[in-house]
Formats: structure tokens, sequence, C-alpha cells
């Protein structure tokens, strides 16, 4: 079988998987990272989002050899070492952005990634469309356009909240 | 308030939050057993066919595989069908038409989805190679997917034992008023609806792991339910013939339910019963397309509604007649959905006085409907609230005050409807009033004429709606036909150094139970939120309960748990009394601390439970040790949230889509424990009803095969489809339960639909447009847009 090296969390293994095996697979069975999640078969819910050399993926659309080399981070991977969470997962709680939380680690991959890209500052009709590629049925979306609205200035070291209500 | 409170009232953030941001949820496929095998269901892609043969030979020779199943194998080892949890009688008294519905498919498949064989392998992959190679030898019969087909003359049948295919010719109400009352109307409004049929789509794909225990002889399901012990019960009594103590069922860490996951799902016994047969776990996960194709939907209503109105606009008797189409078989609670939790509800909020409803269930070549978020009301509430606004329109009385001209006036309460309910509180014109103030419907014109100057058709829409939750008592449910208790547990378990465990028969799956109700118990027994843990999902650690559904889970299990926290101050106080040489009469409780009548004696809770675990001064002769109480609630009345929504459309005339602009909500829920989740609960709910009225279908041809099975056909609402919700809360208390709570999970998904659909009607007005459908899509509007347009085409 061939064989995949590749960095996640900081921490860089060597697996054996199929040529066929996506790499949410490899991230949820073989190395039991299973905060990220599956929820379609069509590459449509954004649950399985992770950060691949920085920008977001869906883990359901890239197979396992593919990250060869590639430095993945997972929702495992955010918080820091002492426990302290990620200003984003800190303002999904704060904002209740999250019911059954399965959602939650592909929403708040992709928000990251969606603060990331907008640095000059991000509106609320910006945080809607960025959030195409994920699906949630419980929270009818609202409070987590609030979060990341929210997160927007922490990770940015603003002090002024923008865009978003 | 300050900050620190976290209890009745405060919006405490959620407990649970902190594993499911962090990534370290535990929902079911995040669980994997020592030496488990992997099973994939092979399933039916045809809606209706015999099944001829089925050849195991090359799939059981493929890699990796163990064993492969049939029904005919199931049953030959004693497994029983899928119950169904609720009889419907006939008109006449006859019982409702019960079909078999075994495990897996015997002799005919009968919608596309059903199960026909179970492949089980060491892999995942393994078993769906094998599953490819497994030979199902079918010969097509025709296939049924809509209600007027089903019961045309010459049909064909789902059912052999079905001829006609009705499952129950039911009837509520009084015909003879009703007719009477259409004899003498002025007017008579009369409209066709549809309901659209949906698929719930909880993000979190169906799980089952089976596991056997050789040593005891006992059977573990972990499975993503929203009800483990109905689970057990059904699974154990009927399907696989086990006792309660040789079987678990966890539910752990589930990703939405919204009804779907309330059922006894066919491949959790195919789990449990494998994992006993080959003596290792054995764990089975759906793909969305299965989901699509096995999950039950919700939904699929036809009916005709007709109001009789006297010339004051007074409603008189109101008619209806549906057909409600129940898939191919009887989901678990799928007979009461369009009779006792639908038909019940017509009056709405209205003193209509004489009612008559007549609901025939029938069968098609489709997936099981049974209960989804709102179960029987949102179809109730749409009816309703949709010819309510056709009345206003064709009796030329404004929308509002027709309204307001027929509401049960507050002071009617309880108020006894002519379809069987008594609703005990209300207050529908305040509901009313609020709404029109914070939606500024006074201001609409000035809004409609801007929208119109950007090329925009604006509408505006209410409903004024009503449901029914937390469904009891369990003596009438059951003279009713359901087959179950409806009454809800809680165990409290004060712990000797003061910490508190307590243990609920609901069941928590988005709805943050693991907050609300430890801001309950803190309320009522004095001690810090911090120290309280709710435990559920698990039948080896609770008692006994219902699950959570019917968003019963506040109105009926917090009230077991004030029961339950009542024997608890009971006990102490007698411990108190004891410890400070006072009379029990005399003993006081409040905040936590029991003190003796007009003296400052007083012994904090956590004095009192520590002396009840180490009881060396203690009445032992009078008292038993410990400090632990359980409580069974059994409500004496269903719960009635009602109140208004008003919502605002505008819709694009090129291209026919709509977008909602606005949208108010004020409901009546009783008593709010934690005002940031129901406000959440609301905007989650009203994001489905959005979905419902101008997105989401489940679409089948006319030869029953599943159109929409996929993300890539079915559309789900998106954060650009749905607005934020101007929210408030206009409360009046339930009077039958001791926190005056009533529900608000599913009121979002009830209230909703109608009032988008009324605003829909109303942009589109200038097109005589009466009525639309549900979903209200692009094409359908740019249709109606561009036939009024012809004659200019033409020119
Ligand atoms: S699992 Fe749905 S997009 Fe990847
Ligand atoms: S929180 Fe349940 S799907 Fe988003």
């Amino acid at each position: 079988m061939p064989q995949v090296s590749l960095t996640v969390n900081g921490k860089t293994s060597t697996v054996e998987v199929e040529g066929r095996t996506l790499l949410v697979e490899l991230l949820r069975e073989k190395l039991g990272l299973t905060g990220t999640h599956v929820g379609c078969d069509t590459s449509q819910c954004g649950a399985c989002v992770v950060h691949v050399n920085g920008a977001s993926v869906k883990a359901c659309t890239m197979l396992a050899l593919q990250a060869e080399g590639a430095q993945v981070i997972t929702i495992e991977g955010l918080a820091a070492a002492d426990g302290t969470l990620h200003p984003m997962q800190e303002m999904f709680r704060e904002h209740h952005a999250l019911q059954c939380g399965f959602c939650t680690p592909g929403m708040v991959m992709s928000a990251i990634d969606l603060v990331q890209t907008h640095p000059q500052g991000i509106t609320e009709d910006e945080i809607r469309h960025g959030l195409e590629g994920n699906l949630c049925r419980c929270t009818g979306y609202h409070n987590i356009v609030k979060a990341i609205a929210a997160a927007w200035p922490i990770m940015h070291g603003k002090q002024v909240p923008l865009a978003a209500e | 308030m300050n900050a620190a409170f976290q209890g009745i009232g405060a919006s405490v953030r959620r407990t649970e939050d902190r594993r499911f941001v962090s990534g370290n949820g535990h929902y079911t496929d995040d669980m994997n057993r020592h030496g488990q095998l992997h099973a994939i269901i092979k399933r039916s892609d045809r809606p209706h066919a015999r099944i001829l043969g089925i050849d195991k030979t090359a799939a059981l020779a493929a890699p990796g595989v163990v064993a492969i199943y049939t029904g005919e194998d199931m049953q030959a080892d004693g497994v029983g069908g899928l119950p169904c949890g609720w009889g419907v009688k006939n008109k006449d008294g006859s019982p409702m038409a019960e079909p078999a519905h075994p495990v897996l498919a015997i002799g005919k498949a009968r919608h596309v989805g059903d199960p026909i064989a179970v492949v089980i392998a060491a892999t995942r992959q393994q078993a769906r190679d094998a599953a490819e190679l497994l030979v199902i030898d079918m010969a097509a019969l025709p296939g049924i997917a809509h209600v007027r087909d089903a019961i045309a003359p010459g049909a064909a049948t789902v059912h052999d034992d079905v001829p006609g295919n009705v499952c129950y010719d039911w009837h509520i109400g009084d015909k003879d008023a009703t007719d009477a009352a259409f004899a003498r109307a002025a007017h008579v409004v009369k409209l066709d609806l549809l309901n659209n049929r949906l698929v719930p789509n909880a993000m979190e794909p169906r799980c089952a792991i089976g596991e056997y225990d050789r040593s005891g002889g006992e059977y573990t399901l972990t499975t993503t339910s929203q009800n483990p012990h109905v689970i057990r019960l059904l699974m154990g009594a009927f399907v696989l013939h086990l006792p309660e103590h040789k079987l678990r069922v966890v539910a752990p860490d589930v990703g939405g339910g919204f009804g779907s996951k309330i059922y006894h799902y066919a491949e959790e016994a195919i789990v449990t019963w494998a994992a006993g047969k080959l003596g290792v776990p054995v764990k089975w996960t759906s793909d969305r397309s299965e989901a699509f194709m096995s999950d039950a939907h919700g939904r699929d209503h036809d009916s005709t509604a007709e109001m009789a109105v006297d010339a004051e606009g007074h409603f008189l008797a109101l008619r209806v007649r549906t057909i409600a189409n129940m898939g191919a078989y009887l989901s678990t609670f799928a007979a009461a959905v369009p009779t006792y939790l639908y038909a019940t509800l017509l009056a709405g909020v209205y003193k209509t006085p004489a009612i008559y409803a007549e609901v025939k269930a029938v069968f098609t070549n489709t997936v099981p409907v049974d209960a989804y978020r709102g179960a029987g009301r949102p179809e109730a509430a749409f009816l309703l609230e949709r010819l309510v606004d056709v009345v206003a329109r064709e009796t030329g009385i404004d929308r509002v005050e027709l309204r307001r001209r027929n509401f049960i006036p507050a002071d009617a309460y309880p108020y006894q409807t002519p379809v069987a309910l008594e609703y005990d509180s209300g207050n529908h014109l305040k509901t009313l009033e609020g709404a029109l103030k914070a939606s500024d419907w006074a201001g609409f014109p000035a809004r409609r004429a801007a929208a119109r100057a950007k090329g925009k058709l604006r509408g505006i829409g209410m409903s004024t709606y009503l449901e029914a939750c937390g469904i009891a008592p369990s003596k009438v449910a059951g003279a009713l036909g359901a087959r179950a208790g409806l009454y809800e547990v809680a165990n409290i378990r004060i712990h000797p150094t003061g910490s508190v465990s307590v243990f609920t028969g609901t069941h928590s799956h988005g709805q943050g139970h693991e907050t609300t109700f430890a801001q309950l118990v803190s309320d009522q027994l004095g001690i810090p939120f911090s120290q309280i843990e709710i435990v559920h999902g698990d039948t080896s650690k609770i008692p006994f309960g219902m699950g959570t559904y019917g968003s019963r889970s506040l109105a009926v299990g917090g009230s077991a748990m004030v029961k339950a926290a009542d024997k608890i101050i009971a006990k102490g106080k007698k411990i108190a009394a004891f410890l400070m040489e006072a009379s029990v009469e005399d003993i006081e409780f409040k905040d936590g601390k029991f003190s003796v009548a007009g003296t400052d004696r007083s012994k904090t809770i956590g004095e009192i439970a520590f002396c009840a675990y180490v009881p060396h001064n203690y009445p032992i002769e009078e008292l038993e040790p410990g400090l632990d109480e359980t409580a069974f609630y059994d409500p004496k009345n269903f719960t009635y949230p009602g109140g208004c929504h008003i919502c605002e459309v505008e819709i694009d005339m090129d291209v026919g889509t709509t977008e909602v602009v606005r949208f108010t909500a004020v409901d009546d829920f009783g008593r709010i424990i934690n005002p940031m989740i129901v406000a959440g609960q609301v905007q989650g709910g009203i994001a489905q009803g959005i979905g419902q009225a101008l997105l989401e279908n489940a679409v089948y041809d006319d030869q029953a095969q599943l159109v929409s099975g996929s993300y890539m056909d079915y559309t789900m609402p998106r954060a650009h489809d749905i607005p934020g919700v101007a929210i408030s809360d206009e409360g009046t208390l339930c009077t039958h339960n001791p926190l005056g709570a009533k529900g608000c999970g599913e009121a979002g998904a009830i209230g909703s639909p109608p009032a988008v659909i009324n605003a829909v009607v109303d942009a589109l007005s200038e097109f005589g447009v009466r009525h639309i459908d549900m979903p209200a899509s692009s094409q359908k509007i740019w249709s109606i847009i561009q036939s009024s347009r012809l004659p200019m085409a033409a020119e």
C-alpha cells in the first residue's frame, strides 16, 4: 500500500493508505482526529473543512496521497497548548453560534480562513457569501455570522468591531 | 441582573460548547470498537419491485467479507418487524391497516432505499465493494409516489394485504354542525394546498454500533437517537426479543435530529443482531445520499380547506380534507402525525365554533414519512394561516382586523376547541400587537414603494400560529392510540461533598440541556451552576425516559426535575430539623439553605448532603441515608405555545428570486430559562421554515424514483438565504406544570412557512396570484411574472 507523510497539528506522521483514501478518512480513521466531520458525499456541507498549507480545504475533496508533505491544521490543533481557545472558537461560544456542534469544526475552520483572507475588514454580506460552502441545519446561521464578525477585530488586533451587528 | 447570575432567566453560555468548538465531541461515528466489522446496507434502487432471488456467491468471495444477511436470514432467526408506536382507528372504529415492516425487505422492495441485504466486512470499503457484487434479481412493478395516484382506481398495490393503499380513513369534529354552518354562511372560501415533502437533513448522518458481550449475554447499541429508552423498548420487545436488562442503548453526542432520529430504524436492529451472531462489534454509518432515501421524511399533505364566514367576517365553520403520505411503511410515530398532531390543531388561535376534518393516510412507494420539526402542527398552521389570508382578500376585510375579530380572547381561557384540545393559556392579541409594532407593519407601504423604485416587488405577510407541545397525558394519549407512556423521568443525585448529577430521560442533540437543566436545578436547590452535571443518553445510567421530541424537554422533563428537587428539599428538611432540633414544619428552604423560621440558625444543602451520606449524627431510625431522589412526571395536558411571525420579502422581477428581507417573531413560550438558547431555537426553526417555504422539496418522479437525492438536487438553506430574525417574547405562563413552561423547539418551523408564503403572495398580488404552493421557487415565481408579461413580449 502507498504511504503518505504529512504534518498534522505540528506532528509528522507517515501512514499507509489506499490510493482512494480521502484526506478526511486519513484524519478520522488513521490519526483518530475525529473533530473533522463528514456530513455529505457530494462535497457540499463543509463539515470536513481543515487547513492545508494555510488555506481552508474540504478534506473530503482531496485524496490523502495529495497531502504528501503538507502542513495540515484541524479543529483539534487550534487551541493553545494550555487549552486557551482560538478567538474564533471563543466567539462561537460567546455568540451561541452552535447548537448540535456537528457543523462547528468545519464552520470554525472556514471562518478563520475567511477572516484571514479579509485583512481590510469584512462585511456581513461577505461573511454570508463566504459561508456558501458550509451547511448548518441548527442555528439559522445568524449567530455564526455574528461570531465571525466579532472574531475579526480580535484576530487582526483591532479594537473596533466591524460589519455585522 | 449581575454577571454571576446563572439561574432561571440568565443567558448562560453553554457548558457543552467547549468540547464542540474544540473537536472533542463524541458522536457515534467518532467511536470505534476493538475488532469491529463494518456493515454496508444494500438498498433497492427501484421504487417497487418483486425480489426474485439474491445471489451472494460473488460478494461472499470478495476480500474481507465476513457475512451477508438478507431479510429471510433474519426472519428465520426469529427477528421481528419494526413496530409502529401509534394505532389510529378508521371512521367506523376499525383499526388502521398495519402491514408488515421487515427489517430487511422480504419478497418485495417498496421504495428507493428499501434495505434488502447487509454486507459485513473487515473495512467499510471492502463491505462497499462487496455490496456491488451482490446480485439481486428484481422484477419491476409500477411505482406510486403521490397520494392522489395511490388512491386512484386501478393503482398498483404497495402492500398486497392493503388493497387500495389506504392506511386509515379518519375524522374528527362535528360534521353536521359544520355542514349546517356552511349552509347559512355569507361567504365560503375554498383553498387547495400542498404541504411539500421535506428531508430532515440533520447534519450528522445516522450511525449505529452493535456490540455483544458473551460473558453476560449483554448487547449494547450506540446510536444516533433522540430517545434511547424508546429504542431499547421497541427493539427489545418487538424486533430482537431481548429483555431490557440485557440491552443497553447509548445515544452520545448527536448532531441534530429534528424528529428524524426519534424512530427505531432497521440499521439499529441489524448491527445489534449481527454483533450477536458474529460475536464482534458491527458498525454502520450512513452516507448523505443514503440518508436521503432512508431517514424518515416529513410533511407531504394534499389538502382542501374551506372556511364558512358570516357577513361581518366571523368564522362560522372550517372543513378540511387531507390526504397524508405515509410512504411505503409505517414509521414509529407516523400514524399520529396527520391526526392527533395535525387535525386537533386546526382551530389555531380562532374561536371557530364548528370544525370537521377528514384525513386519509395512504401508502406509496416512497421513504416512510414521520414527524419532522413541528410534526403535523406546521401542516395545520400553514393550511389555516393561508386560508385566513385568502378569506381576508375575498371578503375585503383587512387581514390583521380579520384575525383580531376571530381570536380566542385572552379571558376565554381555558378554552375548549371543537377538535378535542383544551388550551390552558395564551394572549394572541398581545403577541400580534407586539409583532405589528416590532416589524413596523404600519411603515410597510413606504418600504414597498422604495423597493418598487429599485425594480423589486415587496410583500409582507403574517401568521398568528398556535401549536401543542409535550404531548400528554399518558392516559388520554393511550385512549387515542399511543402505545407508550408520555411522562418524563428525572433523578437528582446530590453527592456526599455537595456536587450534583442530574439524570434525565430527555436527550440533547443541539438544545443545550446540559446548560438549561443545570440552571433549573441550580435555581431549585441553590447549588452553584458549576457544581451540577446533566447526564442523558444512556439506558444504563438513567432510570427511564421517553426522550426529546415535540418540544417536550423543559415542560415535561424539566417538570420531572422540579418534582425530584422537591423530594430532595423535603428530605433535607427532615435532616435539618433533626440537626437543629426544630420541628420539620419550622424549616424553610431558600437559596440552598435550610433555616429554622424566625432564627438565624441554618444549614447549607452541602452540610445536609454530607450528613446524609456520613450519617453519624442522623435520624437513622426514621430516615434512610443518602440524598438521591427520582421523580416521574406525567403532564396534565399539552402546552400551547404560540405567537405572531411577520415576514417581508423582496422579489427580483427579472429572475424571480425571493429574498427574505425582514423577519419578526413575537412568541409566547411561557417561562424561559435561558433566553439566548431560546432565541437560537427560534432562529434555527425559522431557517427551516424559510427553507420549506422557498427552497426545499423532496421530489419524486411519477414512477416514484427519488429525483432530489443529494445536496446536488435538494436545496438546503445557506447563510445568505436566512436573515437575522428580530425575536422577542410576550409570554403567558402555562397553568398546569410547575415551571409554567411551554416549549420553544419547533415553533419557528411552525409559524414561519405561512408568514413567508403570505408575504410572497402579497408581493405578487398585482399578478392576480391567490396562492402559491411551497417551495415558492424562483422558477415558479419567474413563470408567474413572465406569463403576465407575455402580451408585451409578443409585441
Ligand atoms: S463532508 Fe461534506 S463537504 Fe466534505
Ligand atoms: S450546529 Fe448543528 S448543524 Fe450547525
